[in-house]
């Protein structure tokens, strides 16, 4: 990787990031019927309390002085003031940031693992009876609602038998020891990981399938055979390593994928994320909090897509020079 | 393009197009994937379409005693009751209509920018491209569900800004295909060379790009369509429906709400999904299939 290359990446995640902000203080403070105006005019707030929020936001300036407030408040990571909580929106933010991790974290190692290992086997076999089932059993899970595949594991898992939990992220009481205590999340982390997983692993399987089907056809591959390799070892060994390139692109578009099913799983299953807070915050119109989520959303989509970007590049001068 | 009478300049190509169209619809019906999907989207519209008009819904017919609420299937109630006791079989036939509705015009929209942008961006390239792509590259990356609950929250949740807030996010992916399918087609000799016997930019266009990328647009428009149907069940379910219309995302939300899952009313939440996974497996099915047919590489080998 050049440094000619990184730099001209990371001036454009630099000018896309400023964009974010921008399209964010558009969205949220200028368009008509903006919360923050429709705000200040309410009587949602005492005069003291509104004397402040006109100064936070310098409303009596005008707009482009406004921008240049929101711009410097944003650098200083001062997202306002949660109407709900009463709290800044970093505070509200900041214990939610860390569930939202954990779950997205786990539930997206998983369903690039198993989407890949998925499609992988049904190209190996491909045109065949499996081949079909995997890629139509796929897009069956893909057509699921995250919220309602949720709600039916709540019902096999939950209501049904008892089985595992379905709501929070603790149980209550037995939270005795970093051990139990681990033990116990990791029960709660179960069924909406899983929910994430079988939802979205369609994704990578049918792109890992759909490119190792080119791949497996290549001189290289048909070389491989011919050299007397096994099947599995010219599948695995050669073929998948450069099938990866597209499964990197669809990882980085994934991620903002995945974040929309945790605001429908979190929501579902109680899991005190950002994706509940999303949500609790629209029912409460608590616009401050929803704008800081989406703002947080925004900015990790738009940094993972980078890292996709330079890992992109890596892999393939890697593939171009063996 | 019956108004032309007179010949024009590539003229043979819009006739060549046109059987190649024609073979996409014969290769998606002999594609079993294609013909399920099919299939499955004539009973999904059979239900939706006609279904309200045999069991008409009416959701001030509540349950007469506190016996009749939550009550699982039975002669009476195919599909039980809800928390008011309403008919859960008449509200799950009534509530398909918004979900195609919505998908639909949002596709509709999609399409028209995300076409429209692909094809100048494509066929111009240069600077009107790079411009076109920086922006288009933006929408892809912004994470769309989160962006439509925040359009909803700020906008309204009536049927038209759901549909208007669907739509404007949905296009950037549609661009990006038809772009890059504009980019080769615009450097083939034959464009080339109507080019150079004087033929305008918007008739090749018309005449000589669009009818080339029809069939792909219609592929992604199935898929597009299968995201807009679920970007407005996920909108219902979080409380951001049309609150006077109902819709089976609304039907699941008042399911979870009212607490029929502690109950264990499977019935109030099979019911309602199983509609939005039929309608959107449908389209799936057949935006997958025309994707594979119109791929030479993975289509025509079988």
């Amino acid at each position: 990787m050049t440094a000619r290359y990184l730099g001209r990446k990371v001036a454009t995640l630099a000018l896309t990031l400023y964009v974010t902000v921008s399209f964010n203080f558009l969205l949220f403070h200028v368009l008509p019927g903006n919360p923050v105006q429709m705000l200040a005019r309410s009587g949602h707030f005492s005069p003291a309390a509104r004397v402040q929020l006109v100064r936070l936001f310098g409303l009596n300036h005008p707009l482009f002085e406004q921008y240049l407030i929101y711009l410097k408040n944003m650098l200083h990571g001062n997202l306002g003031f949660s109407y709900v909580y009463r709290e800044p929106v970093t505070t509200v933010m900041g214990g939610a940031i860390g569930n939202t991790l954990i779950l997205v974290g786990t539930a997206t190692v998983v369903t690039i693992v198993v989407g890949v290992i998925v499609g992988v086997i049904a190209a190996s076999r491909a045109h065949s009876l499996t081949d079909a089932s995997i890629t139509v059993g796929s897009l069956a899970l893909w057509s699921m609602p995250d919220f309602f595949t949720g709600m039916i594991l709540i019902f096999l898992f939950g209501v049904w038998t008892h089985a595992l939990p379905v709501s929070g992220i603790v149980t209550s009481g037995v939270t005795e020891g970093l051990w139990a205590h681990t033990l116990d999340v990791g029960r709660h982390l179960i069924l909406p990981a899983l929910t994430l997983v079988l939802v979205n692993a369609a994704e990578f399987s049918l792109i890992t399938r759909n490119t190792l089907v080119d791949v497996l056809v290549e001189d290289y591959v048909v070389t491989a055979r011919a050299k007397g390799l096994s099947r599995r070892r010219v599948v695995w060994g050669h073929a998948v390593r450069n099938a990866m390139l597209p499964v990197i692109t669809a990882a980085g578009l994934y991620v903002g994928m995945i974040l929309g099913g945790a605001i429908q799983v979190e929501t579902v299953f109680s899991w005190p994320g950002m994706g509940l807070l999303i949500y609790n915050s629209v029912e409460q119109r608590d616009y401050p909090v929803l704008e800081g989520c989406f703002f947080l959303f925004a900015i990790a989509v738009i940094v993972t897509n980078f890292i996709a970007d330079l890992l992109y590049h890596l892999l393939d001068a890697r593939v171009r020079r063996t | 393009m019956s108004d032309e009478s007179l010949a024009q300049p590539g003229d043979a190509v819009a006739v060549e197009a046109a059987p190649a169209r024609a073979g996409v619809w014969r290769r998606l019906w002999r594609d079993p994937m294609g013909r399920a999907g099919v299939y499955l989207l004539a009973v999904v519209l059979l239900v939706v379409l006609v279904g309200p008009l045999v069991f008409p819904f009416n959701s001030q017919d509540f349950g007469t005693s506190a016996a009749s609420i939550l009550q699982p299937p039975s002669a009476a109630h195919w599909m039980g009751t809800t928390e008011l006791g309403q008919d859960v079989f008449r509200e799950f036939l009534a509530g398909g209509r918004i979900s195609l509705y919505v998908g639909l015009s949002a596709t509709l929209i999609a399409m028209v920018l995300g076409a429209g942008l692909g094809l100048v961006s494509g066929y111009y390239a240069g600077w009107r491209d790079t411009i076109l792509m920086r922006i288009t590259d933006f929408f892809l990356v912004l994470p769309t569900l989160p962006l439509i609950i925040v359009l909803a929250a700020l906008f309204g949740q009536s049927v038209l800004v759901t549909s208007l807030v669907i739509g404007l996010t949905s296009w950037p992916q549609t661009a990006r295909i038809i772009r890059s399918q504009v980019l080769s087609l615009r450097e083939r000799p034959l464009v080339q060379r109507v080019r150079s016997l004087g033929a305008g930019d918007l008739r090749i266009m018309r005449v000589h790009i669009l009818p080339n990328v029809a069939p792909l647009i219609f592929a992604n428009l199935a898929l597009v369509l299968s995201g807009a149907i679920l970007a407005q069940a996920a909108l219902a379910f979080l409380g951001l429906g049309d609150p006077v219309q109902v819709s089976w995302g609304t039907t699941l939300h008042n399911a979870f709400d009212s607490g029929a899952m502690s109950s264990g009313a499977w019935w109030y939440v099979l019911t309602p999904g199983v509609g939005i996974v039929a309608m959107v497996l449908a389209f799936s099915l057949i935006g997958h299939s025309l994707d594979r047919v119109l791929n030479p590489l993975q289509g025509g080998r079988a």
